[in-house]
């Protein structure tokens, strides 16, 4: 038991001396290769007084704000939706559509009517990330188990109370993938959005920074930090969903 | 155990009535001015060929899916006046898992007008009487099968049902569990006298715990027999090589044979 959740590790030792024998035989340049140590020293300085703290603190405001907007309206209109599967099917196309649509596609069209503050950043976001819970959302109150639907009607639940004690609860596993898929799009989004024109601070905007000015180890820091953030929010959603839909998968 | 008000209705008045009763599935005609009478405080197993209807029938008594045309009332009543009880097939899905097994069983009552402390007592009572031993605290998915079609009984039956209906409630159990189930079903119907309807592809349990067995044919479905099997209760599994249980067990298989031959 132990030793086989050691096992992760294993990897990442792995890739440090992977990367080491790639700084040491200099298979690129040293300039666009830095060793790891010089990258972890980079996190190190960034994080305690560089700016790159500010910079993650920045992207998780902006992400979660966008995750936040893109629940509070997909979620509800999900269930909306999903009640009733001729009004979903009636609306499908439209959300397969624009849920297909790269959402960077639409980025300079929000840059235009919303221009190039925070909010454009943080809508493009919600757009997004939306989408793809509203679509789980509505599928996880539609696959509802018929069985289910039934026994609670038989025990006397009106459609209202069908609805709330039991829809709801079913869809709510498939709620938590719409959040997870949702939340790594927001932050791809978020990412993409700093590196464009009015941007002052982010992960992303730092990336693009350090990439201009040459300063690889601190490109490298703030792409780790972005790999890392990526990997927490996950790793955030799927301990609330253990937490609270516990009968996940059971 | 429940009931404590004995039924001063006459025990020969029939429970449900059905009449003129016509549903079909597409081109499938499965039911065609179906008349039936299930006698009050009866066990009725409901048997017969594969698709000849007869979950759809406790379906359409229960009113889970509508019928084409006819006339179900029970004691006089649609079905949505009456306290009744049904126990899914499939119990995995038919019970919720994010309720603990005894918020299960409860959550019934939510809707009969008790206040908190009285729901309490009355799921205590039951659990009491079925001697229960496992822990209800658990979650469903967490109990074995056989514990959650217990769960799933149980909670069709905490409402106090005037009529319980089961769709073949033992057929994803063993056979060891099967039996331990059989004969719990069979006390609460001993102690209750609640009329019972049993759909079951078993021909040896439909009959072992029948009053009656009601034997259909297939499409559109006819009662083919309706066969009397009265051995005294409690039966166990000396009744299985009792000559009467022999006897009405070869007159259904021949019946069975026929219609399916029919078909």
């Amino acid at each position: 038991m132990r030793s086989t959740r050691m096992l992760p590790f294993l990897g990442v030792i792995g890739l440090v001396v992977f990367w080491y024998i790639g700084v040491f035989v200099e298979v690129v340049d040293p300039v666009l290769l830095p060793s790891p140590v010089d990258a972890g020293t980079a996190i190190w300085n960034g994080m305690t007084g560089g700016g790159l703290l500010n910079d993650f603190l920045r992207t998780i405001e902006r992400t979660t704000y966008s995750i936040v907007i893109a629940a509070i309206i997909a979620i509800p209109l999900g269930i909306f939706l999903g009640s009733s599967e001729n009004l979903y099917r009636s609306v499908e196309f439209i959300v397969d559509f624009f849920r297909s649509t790269p959402a960077s596609a639409v980025f300079p069209l929000f840059l235009v009517i919303f221009g190039v503050g925070d909010e454009t950043k943080v809508l493009v976001a919600s757009f997004g990330a939306a989408l793809v819970i509203l679509f789980n959302v509505s599928y996880g109150v539609m696959n509802a188990r018929k069985t289910r639907l039934l026994a609670a009607k038989v025990m006397g639940a009106s459609k209202m109370r069908v609805l709330t004690d039991v829809m709801l609860l079913e869809s709510l596993p498939q709620t938590f993938v719409g959040l997870r898929n949702g939340v790594s799009l927001a932050l791809v989004i978020v990412i993409v959005a700093e590196m464009f024109i009015g941007s002052v601070d982010g992960l992303g905007y730092r990336i693009i920074n350090a990439q201009m000015l040459f300063e690889m180890p601190d490109m490298y820091a703030a792409i780790f930090v972005a790999g890392a953030l990526g990997y927490g929010f996950n790793f955030l959603f799927l301990m609330i969903e253990k937490r609270f839909v516990h009968w996940s998968g059971k | 155990m429940i009931q404590t008000s004995p039924d001063t209705r006459p025990r020969s008045a029939p429970h449900v009535t059905i009449r003129g009763l016509s549903k079909s599935f597409g081109p499938a005609v499965i039911y065609d001015d179906f008349d039936l009478d299930i006698p009050r405080g009866e066990f009725v197993s409901i048997f017969g060929p594969n698709g000849c209807g007869k979950s759809t029938l406790i379906n359409m008594i229960a009113e889970l899916i509508p019928r084409d045309a006819g006339e179900i009332l029970i004691d006089g009543q649609r079905i949505r006046d009456v306290r009744f009880g049904y126990v899914f097939q499939n119990y995995r899905e038919a019970l919720f898992p994010w309720l603990r097994s005894i918020d299960n069983i409860r959550y019934p009552l939510k809707f009969l007008n008790m206040s908190k402390g009285e729901q309490r007592e009355r799921v205590d009572k039951l659990v009491e009487y079925f001697g229960v031993k496992i822990d209800l605290n658990k979650y469903p998915y967490e109990l074995s099968g056989g514990q959650q079609q217990l769960v799933s009984i149980m909670r069709s039956l905490v409402v106090e049902p005037e009529i319980l209906f089961l769709d073949e409630p033992f057929s994803a159990l063993d056979y060891e569990m099967t039996l331990f189930m059989r004969d719990q079903l069979q006390k609460v119907f001993q102690e209750t006298g609640t009329t019972m309807v049993l759909v079951s592809h078993d021909l040896e349990e439909a009959i072992y715990l029948a009053d009656h067995i009601l034997l259909l044919s297939r499409g559109p479905a006819e009662i083919a027999d309706f066969v009397p099997f009265d051995l005294p209760r409690p039966r166990d599994a000396g009744t299985l090589t009792d000559d009467t249980f022999v006897q009405v067990k070869a007159h259904c298989l021949e019946i069975f044979q026929r219609e399916v031959r029919k078909g």
